[in-house]
C-alpha cells in the first residue's frame, strides 16, 4: 500500500493489523451475500433495458436519414421511438444500475448488510412494471409531451413509489453505518439518493398533476431535467469513480481537500445550471443569466475532481491494462471532464446561438450519459458482479470487445453530431442557404451516427453473452478462491480492500 | 467529514436554492408583473393569447401524441439572435404571455425541421398540410419528415370522390379506384397547425 497522503485516509484504506483484516473479509462476504439477490435484479433487469433501449435507438437513428421507414405504425413513428428510447435508457438501464450500485457501495462502505432485501427486489420489480408501462404508453401515444418526463401519469406514481422504498433503504443502511468515517463516495450517494425524489415528484407535481401556468413550465422542465444528469447520475458516477479507482491501483484518493472542494462546489452550483437549455427562450433574461453563471462555475467542480482523479491515477495508467473496471472508470472519468467543459461553453450565449436546437445537443448528451455515467456503469458491474456470484467472467475478450466497440463507437458518434451540429447551427443561422438544403447537409452525420449506434450495439451484445454465461455458471459448483480478475489487478493479492 | 446532519443540511439547501430560485421565484415573478393573465388589446378589446378552437386544442394532442416537439421548436428567438428573423419564423420575439393557454408547454429544444410558431402564416394552405402530413416527400422533396400516412385512411371510392380526398399524382397516387382520406386525427392536426401565430403586439414586445 503506498503512502495514505491524509490521516482519514489513512484510516479508510489502510487495514491496521491483519485480525482487522480477516474480520473484513468476513463482513465483505456478508454484505455481497446480502445484496446477490437484489443487486443482480437490478443489473439483470437494467441490462435488459439497456438492449430494449439500443433497439430503440438504431430504429430512431435509421428513420432519421430513411424517414419512411417502418412509418405506416403509429407506435413507431419517431416522434414516439425517440422519447421511447431516452426513457427506456434513463429511467430502466442507467437509474436500476445506478440504484444497483448505490446500494452495493453504500452498504461496503457503511460496513453493514443489506437488510430485508425482499423489500429492495420488490421494488426493483414495481420499478421495472412502472418504466414498462411507462415506455409502452409513450409507444402507445400517451406520452406527457415534456422532455425527461414522458413517462404518462398513470406510470410515474409507480415509478415514485417503488423509488421511495429503494432511497428510503439506501438512508437507512447509511443511518446505521457500522464505519464512523464517512468516505467522499458517501457524500456522493446521499445526496444523490435525496436529491431524486425530490426533482421526481416536484417536476411531476408541477408539470404533469398540477401544471403551473405558462413558461414556468418550461423553467421546471429544465431545472428537472438536468439535474437528473447533474445531481442523480452524476453523483452516482463519480461515487463509483472515487471508490474503484483506489481500490483497484491499490492507493488512496489524492487529495481529501479537493474532495471536499469538488463535492459541494458541485452540490453548489449543478442545480443551478438547467436554464441555459432555454437561451434566447421566453424566458426572463435574469434567469437565464443565473443559470449561464452558473454553468461556467461548474468548471470548479470539474476541473477538481479532473485534478484529484488525475493525480490518483498518476503512475498507475498501466494497470489499465489488465483491469477492465479500470479501463471503462478512467474512460469514464475523462469523459465527465469532457462532457462538462463542453458544456460550459455551449452554455455560453455565443455559443448557444449556434448550437441550440442542433444535433449538437444530442451529441453533448450522450457525452454525459454515455462515455460518462454509462462506461462507469459497465466498469462498476464488471467489478461487482464476480463479488456476488463469486464466479469468474467467463471471458476477458468479450470484455476487451465489449470496451473497445464502447469506445469507438462513442468517439464516432459525439464526433460526427459535434461536428454535424455546429455546420448544421452555422447554416441554419444563414437565411440565404434554403432550409432542405440545411437538413440535406446532415445527413452524412446522422449516417455516421447509425454506424456509431451498431458499434455500441455490438458492445452490449458482448456484455450480455458475457453476463449471461456468468449466471449459467450459478449452477455450476464453485470452485475458485479469488475471481482470477482480483487477483490480476490487486497489487497484493489476497482480501478486497475498502 | 463525517457528520451525517451537516450532511444532510447541505444537501438540502442547496437543491432548495435552485428550486426556488429557478421554480418558485420566475412563478412568483410572472405572477405580481401580471405576466400569467390574458391581456385586453386595446385596439380590439379582445383578450390575448386568444382560446384556441376545440378542435385545434384536440389537434394539440395529436401533436404531443407523435413527437412533433422532438423535430420542431415552437419560440422564436430576439431579433438579431440566431437566424430566427431572418428566415421569416416570427415577426417579434416569443414572451411568456405567449404560452398561457399551453398545457403542456411545447418550446422544442430541436429544429430538424423549421420553427412552427407562426406556421399558419407561412402555409396558410389546409391541403398543403394535408399533402405535406401524408408524405413530406410530396410537397418538399428530400425533406427527412417522416410521413404521418397512419393519419390518413386508403378507401375504396363508393359512389363517388370524398371531397376530403387528397390530391395525389403518381407515384404517390393510390391504386385505381382507391382514394386517401384523413382521418379525424389528421383534421385535428392540420386545425392545430392552422391555429398557430403569435405575431399581435403586446406592451411586452415593443
Ligand atoms: C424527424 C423530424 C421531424 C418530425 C418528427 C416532424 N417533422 Fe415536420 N419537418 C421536418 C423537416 C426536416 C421539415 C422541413 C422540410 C419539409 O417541409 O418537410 C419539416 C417541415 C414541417 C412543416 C412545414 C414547415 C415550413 O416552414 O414549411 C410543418 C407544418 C411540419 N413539419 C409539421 C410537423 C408536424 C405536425 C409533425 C408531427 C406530426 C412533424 N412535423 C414532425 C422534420 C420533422
Amino acid at each position: 500500500m503506498s503512502t495514505p497522503n491524509s490521516p482519514s485516509m489513512l484510516q479508510a484504506l489502510s487495514p491496521s493489523d491483519s485480525g482487522e483484516l480477516e474480520q473484513r473479509r468476513v463482513l465483505f462476504a456478508e454484505i455481497d451475500a446480502s445484496c446477490r439477490l437484489p443487486v443482480l435484479l437490478l443489473f439483470v433487469s437494467g441490462l435488459t433495458w439497456l438492449l430494449i433501449g439500443t433497439v430503440l435507438a438504431i430504429l430512431a437513428s435509421w428513420k432519421m436519414h430513411n424517414p419512411g421507414f417502418l412509418a405506416d405504425w403509429a407506435w413507431l413513428t419517431f416522434g414516439r421511438v425517440r422519447p421511447a428510447h431516452l426513457n427506456a435508457m434513463v429511467y430502466g438501464f442507467a437509474s436500476e444500475s445506478a440504484i444497483g450500485i448505490s446500494l452495493w457501495l453504500m452498504c461496503r462502505l457503511c460496513r453493514v448488510p443489506l437488510l430485508y432485501q425482499w423489500i429492495i427486489m420488490l421494488a426493483a420489480v414495481f420499478w421495472n412494471l412502472g418504466v414498462l408501462i411507462g415506455v409502452a404508453g409513450i409507444l402507445a401515444g400517451d406520452s406527457t409531451g415534456i422532455e425527461w418526463l414522458e413517462i404518462p401519469s398513470y406510470a410515474s406514481p409507480i415509478l415514485f413509489f417503488s423509488y421511495a422504498l429503494i432511497g428510503v433503504w439506501g438512508i437507512i443502511t447509511f443511518r446505521f453505518r457500522r464505519q464512523p468515517h464517512l468516505y467522499v463516495s458517501q457524500w456522493y450517494l446521499f445526496a444523490a439518493l435525496f436529491w431524486f425524489p425530490w426533482l421526481y415528484s416536484a417536476a411531476n407535481i408541477m408539470l404533469v398533476l398540477a401544471p403551473v401556468r405558462g413558461t414556468v413550465q418550461a423553467a421546471v422542465n429544465w431545472w428537472f431535467a438536468h439535474n437528473v444528469l447533474g445531481l442523480w447520475f452524476t453523483p452516482i458516477g463519480l461515487a463509483a469513480i472515487y471508490y474503484f479507482i483506489p481500490k483497484v491501483i491499490g492507493r488512496p484518493i489524492h487529495s481529501y481537500y479537493l474532495s471536499m472542494l469538488g463535492f459541494w462546489s458541485l452540490a453548489l452550483f449543478y442545480n443551478w445550471n438547467g436554464m441555459h437549455h432555454l437561451v434566447g427562450g421566453p424566458m426572463p433574461a435574469w434567469l437565464i443569466t443565473v443559470s449561464i453563471v452558473a454553468s461556467v462555475m461548474m468548471t470548479i467542480p470539474v476541473v477538481t475532481v479532473a485534478i484529484n482523479h488525475h493525480l490518483t491515477m498518476a503512475g498507475h495508467f498501466r494497470k489499465m491494462k489488465y483491469s477492465p473496471t479500470l479501463r471503462f472508470m478512467v474512460f469514464g472519468g475523462m469523459s465527465y471532464t469532457v462532457a462538462s467543459l463542453t458544456g460550459v461553453l455551449m452554455a455560453l450565449r455565443s455559443v448557444s446561438e449556434v448550437t441550440h436546437f442542433t444535433h449538437n445537443t444530442i451529441g453533448h448528451a450522450h457525452v454525459g450519459m454515455y462515455a460518462f455515467f454509462t462506461m462507469v456503469v459497465f466498469g462498476s458491474v464488471y467489478y461487482i458482479v464476480p463479488r456476488l456470484t463469486r464466479r469468474e467472467w467467463p471471458s476477458a475478450g468479450l470484455i476487451s470487445l465489449h470496451f473497445w466497440a464502447a469506445a469507438l463507437g462513442m468517439f464516432l458518434y459525439i464526433t460526427a453530431l459535434s461536428v454535424g451540429g455546429v455546420f448544421e447551427g452555422l447554416a441554419m443561422d444563414n437565411p440565404d442557404i434554403p432550409f432542405l438544403d440545411v437538413v440535406k447537409g446532415t445527413l452524412p452525420y446522422l449516417r455516421i451516427r447509425t454506424g456509431a449506434a451498431f458499434l455500441l450495439a455490438i458492445g452490449h451484445t458482448a456484455f450480455l453473452i458475457n453476463f449471461v454465461w456468468i449466471l449459467a455458471r450459478l449452477w455450476r459448483p464453485y470452485r475458485q478462491a479469488t475471481p482470477m480478475i482480483i487477483a490480476a489487478t490487486q497489487p497484493e493479492s489476497g482480501p478486497i480492500k475498502p | 467529514m463525517n457528520y451525517g446532519p451537516l450532511l444532510f443540511l447541505g444537501v438540502f439547501l442547496t437543491l432548495a436554492s435552485s428550486w426556488c430560485g429557478l421554480v418558485l421565484i420566475p412563478q412568483l415573478q410572472l405572477w405580481k408583473s401580471g405576466g400569467l393573465e390574458a391581456v385586453k388589446l386595446e385596439k380590439t378589446g379582445e383578450f390575448y393569447p386568444p382560446m384556441r378552437s376545440g378542435l385545434a386544442e384536440h389537434g394539440r394532442e395529436v401533436y404531443r401524441a407523435n413527437g412533433c416537439i422532438y423535430c420542431h421548436s415552437q419560440q422564436v428567438r430576439p431579433k438579431g439572435f440566431g437566424g430566427d428573423f431572418l428566415r421569416n419564423w416570427g415577426q417579434r420575439r416569443s414572451v411568456g404571455r405567449d404560452y398561457l393557454r399551453d398545457k403542456p408547454v411545447m418550446l422544442g429544444t430541436m429544429r430538424t425541421g423549421p420553427d412552427l410558431t407562426n406556421i399558419s402564416l407561412r402555409q396558410p394552405s389546409a391541403s398543403w398540410h394535408m399533402l405535406h402530413l401524408y408524405n413530406p416527400q410530396i410537397t418538399s422533396p428530400g425533406s427527412i419528415m417522416p410521413p404521418f400516412r397512419f393519419l390518413f385512411e386508403t378507401r375504396k371510392i363508393r359512389r363517388m370522390r370524398s371531397p376530403d380526398a387528397l390530391d395525389l399524382k403518381p407515384p404517390f397516387a393510390p391504386p385505381p379506384g382507391y382514394e386517401v382520406v384523413p382521418k379525424p386525427e389528421a383534421q385535428l392536426l392540420v386545425d392545430y397547425l392552422l391555429s398557430l401565430r403569435a405575431v399581435t403586439p403586446l406592451p411586452e414586445t415593443e
